[in-house]
């Protein structure tokens, strides 16, 4: 092989809900360190693809790659067979990921969110896990709020205990989904302030969001997606500044 | 004034009330029916979960054999159930439980004088699973499935998530009802003589007022170790609650509390 693997690589991936096809043929590939995000209307199949990555959702057709290795299926003789589910669990804890509704465990506090799945998953001592809980809530500006119930947090703090529980796991890979969709706009901001950290930190990232100042000031690729297919994809400067495409055109003149 | 009229008479037999209340035949049947409760629960609450567990499940087998269950249990009355299970030794004389044509491992015979209090919690435990297994299918559906996602995006198994995740958030719909079913069981238990077993709280006190011809009395000591029994039981549940409603109100917590309070202690100290 020539090159670095990439993180993520996806060969004509689709996906159908019954008759509904939601993914019709998407392929993309995400370097590591490389920050990618995806844009496009509601209902586009951004979320959909998001998912199969850490295989929420199982793939119909095509091939989905995770750092050289294929994603919830092994391959053998040509043929693809779906992991044993103890398999697929433990593929996903080397990829982290961020909701849009946060769903942080509200019966556990911010500290406990965060060691939970390093202790019972990962297996890791608990002074260990405390330890390393400890540094990331810091870095997501939070060291107060540790033993705080996410009830008593605001949006844009859960979402961050929450990218910092995602983080805790160590993972190689950070899948973010409409992570600011669900906060008031004043709480946006330091949400993807930590973002922009864990960018430049050298993070892989691939986020699905509406923020276009966030999409031309971080990400190395842009993708257009529209009724499950990539309409255009480049350098954001480049795909928001001169979209080739009518449908990207109609899009951005909605959201900018 | 009903009070009054209550203390002074005489039909009550307030002597004979004090006399049996601590008698120990009337104590080891108080015993007995919490026995009869204990177990009985214990099976309906593991059933339960096993069937509301196969509802949920997406197997139309496992699906239809619960649905089948329900019906058929929560459709007929626990007394004419208790009256089957009685009659269930006329049926079958012994339950083997082994390879067959081949060698036996366990053997239960159906024909034993003891068998009656088996067949009684059976009975009770069968039924009572049909209603847990609503109380805990609801409990389990009222977990948002944001937090079944949120766990498995972490690599936790889907039994790891039950028990970490869904089942300790389900506990806090799942508990009130359940404590309900419990007071209601260690009543229900009074139906038992339909079996007959006839050792528990209600029979055996009628069975003594039967032969000192006072009634009154009697019904009432039966219904003081019920009141007690039931009290206990309201304070373990008030408990249980307390455990599992945690996260759920904004307000901090008394230990919350003393943590800022120290916080901000230890910064004026320092001052």
């Amino acid at each position: 092989m020539t090159g670095p693997v990439p993180m993520v690589e996806a060969q004509q991936v689709c996906k159908n809900f019954g008759a509904l096809s939601v993914l019709k043929g998407v392929t993309l590939s995400v370097q590591p360190g490389q920050v990618l995000v995806l844009v496009g209307p509601s209902g586009s199949g951004k979320s959909t693809f998001l998912r199969c990555i850490n295989h929420l959702e199982t793939v119909s057709a095509g091939r989905l790659y995770l750092d050289g290795v294929l994603v919830g299926y092994r391959e053998s003789r040509g043929k693809i067979y779906e992991m044993p589910a103890r398999q697929a669990a433990r593929q996903r804890r080397d990829v982290g990921m961020v909701f849009q509704h946060f769903n942080l465990f509200p019966h556990r506090t911010a500290l406990e969110n965060l060691i939970e799945a390093p202790i019972h998953v990962k297996k890791v001592t608990k002074a260990a896990a405390v330890e390393r809980a400890r540094d990331l809530l810091h870095q997501v500006g939070l060291s107060d709020k540790a033993d705080a119930y996410p009830a008593q947090l605001s949006g844009g703090q859960q979402q961050r205990v929450a990218i910092a529980r995602a983080l805790a796991m160590d993972p190689k890979l950070m899948l973010f989904d409409e992570p600011t969709s669900a906060l008031d706009p004043e709480l946006v901001g330091e949400v993807l302030a930590v973002m922009k950290k864990l960018a430049g930190g050298g993070m892989t990232m691939i986020v699905v969001t509406h923020e276009m100042g966030f999409a031309r000031e971080v990400a190395d690729e842009l993708v257009f997606m529209d009724d499950g297919v990539i309409v255009e994809s480049g350098p954001p400067r480049e795909v928001l500044g001169n979209p080739a495409h009518e449908r990207t055109r109609a899009f951005l003149s909605k959201v900018m | 004034m009903f009070c009054y009229g209550a203390a002074t008479n005489e039909a009550y037999g307030w002597a004979t009330y004090r006399k049996y209340l601590f008698d120990h035949r009337v104590s080891e049947a108080a015993w007995n029916t919490l026995q009869l409760t204990f177990w009985a629960m214990l099976l309906g609450l593991l059933l339960g979960v096993t069937l509301a567990v196969m509802r949920l499940s997406p197997n139309p087998i496992l699906k239809t054999v619960s649905w089948a269950y329900l019906w058929i249990f929560r459709g007929t009355p626990v007394y004419v159930q208790l009256v089957f299970w009685g009659l269930f030794p006329t049926l079958y004389q012994k339950i083997q439980i082994g390879i067959p044509f081949g060698p036996s491992f366990f053997q239960l015979n159906l024909r034993d004088l003891s068998i009656s209090f088996i067949l009684a919690i059976v009975g009770l435990g069968l039924n009572e699973a049909a209603y847990m297994a609503e109380i805990i299918r609801a409990g389990i559906s009222s977990v948002p499935e944001g937090q079944t996602e949120a766990s498995t995006a972490l690599g936790m198994s889907w039994w790891m998530t039950m028990r970490r995740t869904v089942l300790p958030q389900a506990m806090r719909v799942i508990i009130p009802p359940t404590g309900n079913e419990l007071i209601s069981m260690l009543k229900t238990t009074s139906l038992v003589t339909a079996v007959p077993y006839t050792l528990e709280l209600y029979t055996r006190t009628r069975d003594i007022s039967a032969v000192i011809f006072q009634p009154v009395p009697l019904l009432m000591v039966a219904a003081t170790w019920y009141l007690a029994i039931t009290s206990v039981l309201m304070v373990g549940q008030y408990y249980l609650e307390k455990r599992f409603s945690r996260g759920i109100s904004r307000t901090l917590t008394t230990k919350q509390l003393d943590a800022l309070a120290a916080a901000r202690d230890g910064r004026e100290g320092s001052r």
